[in-house]
């Protein structure tokens, strides 16, 4: 007997317009509470939703960077329930007709690909929020309702936690390759919702097997906790499982919710889902259906930037760069653009990834910004990798010169001879230095000469003190080349 | 003639030669409002001040020979369900008893452009859910053909003011036939347009997909003119139409010619009032002395339209009526021990029985396991009718018959039996399934003396049509020129 966790997820991002799902309100996190609000969020008499086409065009680009149908026909139906966040009573989402459906993703886990199937992707207004910190009451904070939101839903097809986390956070790189929201898990921009069962099977019986009671649990947050309550309910459902195999199975028990509990790290019994829930349904009777038209279509798909799956596959491939440098180069689509503009701009790849590895992703990270947004433009930056291809300084110095190169805008070249940071490799110049040092060091020279024990630690040492005469501007490797030529007469 | 019996056309020309000042019509209804609505009780709140000085604002505009808008100067009524930010929007419930919009509706910033002046609120069926305006929170409204009898619903504070020249015209919407129905009882003309001629935006919701907001006046011509007046595309609505707005005046004096009017059989069935059938079947002649060819129809469906109506305003209704939760706005029982007592309290104390009663049933036909039953098999047979119109209006320009099966009936008299009352919609339910454009006008008086409506349907969108062979009558008859005693 074994068990496999059989894993699907509900994600609900909100997206980035500028104004609400259904009325002229500004999408703004952070702002005093109830103010981005008016009549037609505030849900008052007599008002009426117009639908925001910025934000449908987003779900749209959505869905085709998950391979969904798009639906060519849609409606908008309202969802009833009563909280005190939901100024209608009533939520504005799409039922029996989403927008798109029946796509998929591919991750890449352990340097495996796995596709996970969509179940559909609709479009809906986010709710309000409770305040409960003050005084003797509870609050109702509306500057959220209404804000458009993407509810995506995977088919069960994760295995692991980390399956979930990797389709999770590609999810994340996605919607913020796309542009269509910023993904901010701070600002509650992308909520998680896992479904979570195991399947239990007998090796010796293939074609047996059940599953464990599916268990909810709602309104995640942060990647660390849809981790966690992935990872303990796997654990707690087989440890379920193994103290009742004959009566934990999902055809005896229904359905449950469960909540985390971040204090404790443990999921908490909310409630049994015996039916399913009472939300009526029915046509927006305010709202025209949505028909999308070839041209309407090919708009947004025009739109459709090259995707990160591809994009990794393709750095790879057209660059020769390795798994990890490749993997940070993707993740944004920021510093992909970036790279690919250095590079374009006559940058080697190889010195253009290492550099904004080692300086800019480091540096934008010190600065909170990405790589595009630390003022060294793509031609500034391929000057510098050229500078080092051309081993005119050397990789310590073009480190140091990227650095300088945020406070002046100078060309990369002129602010190395500022600063005398240029590697000597003109044989002329050298010449002198190293027929200085072999004249005031006939021990070594000697030592060097005679091929013995001492000759390798002997021409360490002639080069140390050419590059220290040179106040380490030489070139090392044109230096060495000098040194053994008029040492051991090698042309 | 007097001031206040004056139409709104009427009143233009004198304002227009400086006969009588905007503020002195609009004084002078006050006053006729002070003697006469304590019986009729047709208005909830009076917007005396501003009124005035509206009034005051336009003679002084036309008095430095400014251009003014087509209703300047004129005092109108507007049904308690439409928005205005100026005083309360009550919908005649409890639940908003003291709500004040924030915003004018769509319908109000339109005759604000137009320079009427707005006199107060009219009375109504507690949001629009009844027949004869005595499911108001705040008092029913009296006949004034008869103070014993109902002035019909829901839009009843609308016709009777208009009836006891309490405004020269008034804004009411239709549901079901809220507009035409109270119109027919109290012998004035009510036009509910297209479905999306004008704009919901500010109509507090009763059923979205058949709400429409229209004239109640004293004359065909009037309600023309303030069709024109508040008929527009809005981009607050997206139900409004983007089509050109007709000149509904220009040609509304000449007759239609050849003009088919068809009559369905089925409309003279059992149940409809002798005195009607019979002032009905004058009207359809009157309409063939004048040239028309009177041809017979047969439209089946239309016995499964009171069905489908019914279960399609009760389920919008019940999604509609959500919001009134004493949360933001409006009534809020304040001894309730958490939000989900306070939600039950507040409506069960905010809500009259009527409203209740319509929630029920539309979250009773939304519920899983019904909806398909109930809800989709409605909108399945409201299809049909709409397709048999079309089928009709291929053969017709025009469908006549009865807006109402009675004459106004006795206050009380139905007030416990809602399905009797349901009944009271038969005839004009299908105009706001199809979303047809339909008018009642005054076609003659009972042996009792009270009001019998004639009831005229055209092609969606055809308002100027359906005006003038409803002006061909008016022209003909002079119904509309009766008036009631009041008592004061
Ligand atoms: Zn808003």
């Amino acid at each position: 007997m074994g068990y496999r966790p059989t894993i699907g997820l509900e994600i609900h991002v909100e997206l980035s317009t500028a104004s609400k799902m259904f009325c002229g309100c500004p999408n703004h996190f952070g702002d005093p509470p109830n103010s981005n609000v008016c009549p037609v969020c505030l849900g008052m008499p007599g008002v009426l939703p117009t639908m925001n086409r910025q934000a449908y065009e987003y779900a749209v680009l959505m869905g085709l960077a998950l391979n969904c149908r798009i639906a060519t026909f849609t409606k908008w139906d309202r969802k009833g329930y009563y909280y005190p966040d939901l100024p209608k009573n009533y939520q504005i989402s799409q039922y029996d007709l989403p927008l798109s459906s029946n796509g998929y993703i591919d991750l890449l886990v352990n340097g495996q690909t796995k596709r996970i199937g969509i179940t559909r992707a609709h479009l809906e207004e986010d709710a309000g929020k409770n305040v409960h910190d003050l005084p003797g009451c509870t609050g109702v904070d509306l500057n959220r309702a209404g804000v458009p939101l993407l509810e995506i839903v995977s088919e069960p097809d994760m295995n692991s936690v980390p399956e979930v986390m990797a389709y999770a956070r590609s999810m994340r790189q996605l919607v913020r390759y796309l542009n269509i929201s910023q993904a901010n898990m701070q600002q509650g921009h992308m909520r998680f919702e896992p479904n979570i069962s195991l399947w239990v099977f007998d090796d010796a019986e293939p074609d047996g097997g059940h599953y464990t009671p599916i268990v909810e649990v709602k309104n995640l947050n942060s990647f660390r906790s849809l981790e966690r309550t992935v990872a303990f309910e796997i654990d707690r459902q087989a440890g379920q499982w193994q103290a009742d195999p004959d009566g934990y199975r999902m055809d005896k028990m229904s359905k449950q919710n469960r909540g985390w509990d971040d204090v404790r790290e443990v999921t908490v019994y909310q409630r049994h889902k015996e039916e399913a829930d009472e939300y009526r349904y029915f046509p927006e009777p305010d709202l025209l259906p949505v028909e999308i038209d070839d041209a309407w279509l090919g708009r947004i798909k025009a739109q459709l930037p090259e995707l990160p799956i591809a994009r990794y596959a393709r750095f790879r491939k057209e660059f020769g760069l390795d798994e990890k440098l490749t993997t940070l180069l993707t993740s944004e689509r920021g510093t992909a653009d970036y790279f690919e503009a250095v590079v374009q701009a006559g940058a080697s790849p190889h010195r253009a990834a290492n550099l904004i590895q080692s300086q800019g992703l480091r540096l934008a990270n010190e600065r909170g910004t990405d790589v595009a947004g630390l003022g060294i433009s793509a031609e500034r930056l391929a000057g510098l990798c050229k500078l080092a291809d051309e081993d005119k300084v050397s990789a310590t110095t073009a480190a140091g010169i990227f650095q300088a190169m945020l406070e002046s805008d100078d060309p990369p070249e002129k602010i190395a001879q500022d600063r005398n940071l240029m590697q000597v490799s003109d044989t002329s110049a050298l010449e002198a230095i190293v027929a200085e040092v072999l004249s005031e060091n006939g021990k070594a020279v000697a030592d060097y000469k005679s091929g013995g024990k001492k000759a390798k630690k002997a021409r360490s040492f002639i080069l140390g003190q050419v590059m220290q005469r040179s106040k380490g501007q030489a070139n090392p490797k044109v230096a060495g080349e000098l040194i053994d030529r008029k040492v051991l007469g090698q042309t | 003639m007097e001031l206040h019996c004056l139409s709104i056309h009427q009143l233009a020309a004198e304002l227009a030669k400086g006969q009588v000042s905007s503020c002195q019509a609009t004084e002078h209804l006050f006053e006729r409002i002070e003697r006469h609505d304590p019986v009729i009780h047709g208005y909830l709140e009076l917007q005396q001040d501003a009124a005035i000085a509206q009034a005051d604002r336009i003679d002084k505009r036309r008095n430095d020979g400014e251009t003014l808008g087509p209703l300047a100067g004129v005092p109108l009524a507007i049904k308690d369900n439409i928005c205005v930010s100026h005083g309360r929007t009550t919908c005649a419930s409890k639940i908003l008893g003291n709500f004040q919009s924030p915003y004018d509706a769509h319908v109000i910033e339109a005759l604000n452009a137009a320079d009427a002046v707005i006199l107060g609120k009219t009375n109504l069926d507690e949001f629009a859910m009844g027949a004869s305006t005595e499911n108001s929170g705040f008092g029913l409204t009296r006949n004034p053909w008869n103070p014993e009898t109902v002035p019909g619903g829901s839009s009843g504070g609308s016709a009777a003011v208009v009836a006891a020249d309490l405004a020269y015209a008034a804004l009411g919407s239709d549901t079901g036939g809220s507009i035409r129905q109270p119109a027919a009882f109290c012998s004035v003309v009510g036009l509910k347009p297209t479905y999306g001629r004008v704009s919901r935006y500010g109509l507090v919701a009763f059923g979205s997909s058949l709400d429409q907001i229209g004239p109640i006046a004293k004359t065909v011509p009037d309600a023309a003119l303030l069709l024109a007046a508040i008929a527009s595309h809005d981009r607050r609505d997206s139900t409004s139409a983007e089509l050109e707005v007709g000149d509904y005046l220009a040609e509304i004096e000449r007759p239609v010619k050849p003009l088919r009017i068809g009559v369905a059989s089925e409309y003279f069935g059992p149940g409809l009032d002798k005195e009607i059938a019979q002032a009905v079947r004058r009207a359809l002649d009157l309409y063939e002395s004048l040239g028309a060819e009177i041809v017979e129809l047969s439209m089946p469906l239309n016995k499964y339209a009171l069905a489908v109506y019914y279960i399609v305003a009760t389920a919008e209704a019940s999604s509609n009526l959500a919001r009134y939760d004493g949360v933001r706005y409006g009534y809020r029982d304040r001894d309730s021990k958490d939000h989900i007592d306070m939600y039950s309290a507040s409506r069960a104390h905010g809500f009259g029985a009527e409203v209740k009663r319509r929630i029920m049933l539309g979250t009773y036909t939304l519920s899983a396991g019904y909806y398909d039953a109930y809800y989709l098999k409605a909108l399945k047979v409201r299809t049909l009718i709409k397709q048999d119109f079309d089928k009709a209006f291929e053969q017709v320009d025009c469908i006549a018959g009865p807006v109402t099966p009675t004459p106004p009936f006795k206050l009380g008299e139905k007030i416990d039996d809602p399905l009797t009352l349901y009944l009271s919609d038969v005839y004009t339910v299908m105009a706001n399934l199809t979303g047809l454009p339909a008018i009642s006008i005054p076609c003659g008086f009972s042996s009792a003396g009270l009001p019998i409506g004639l009831q005229l349907t055209t092609k969606a969108f055809s308002e100027e049509l359906l005006l003038r062979i409803a002006r061909m009558f008016e022209q003909a008859t002079d119904y509309h020129q009766r008036k009631p005693k009041l008592q004061s």
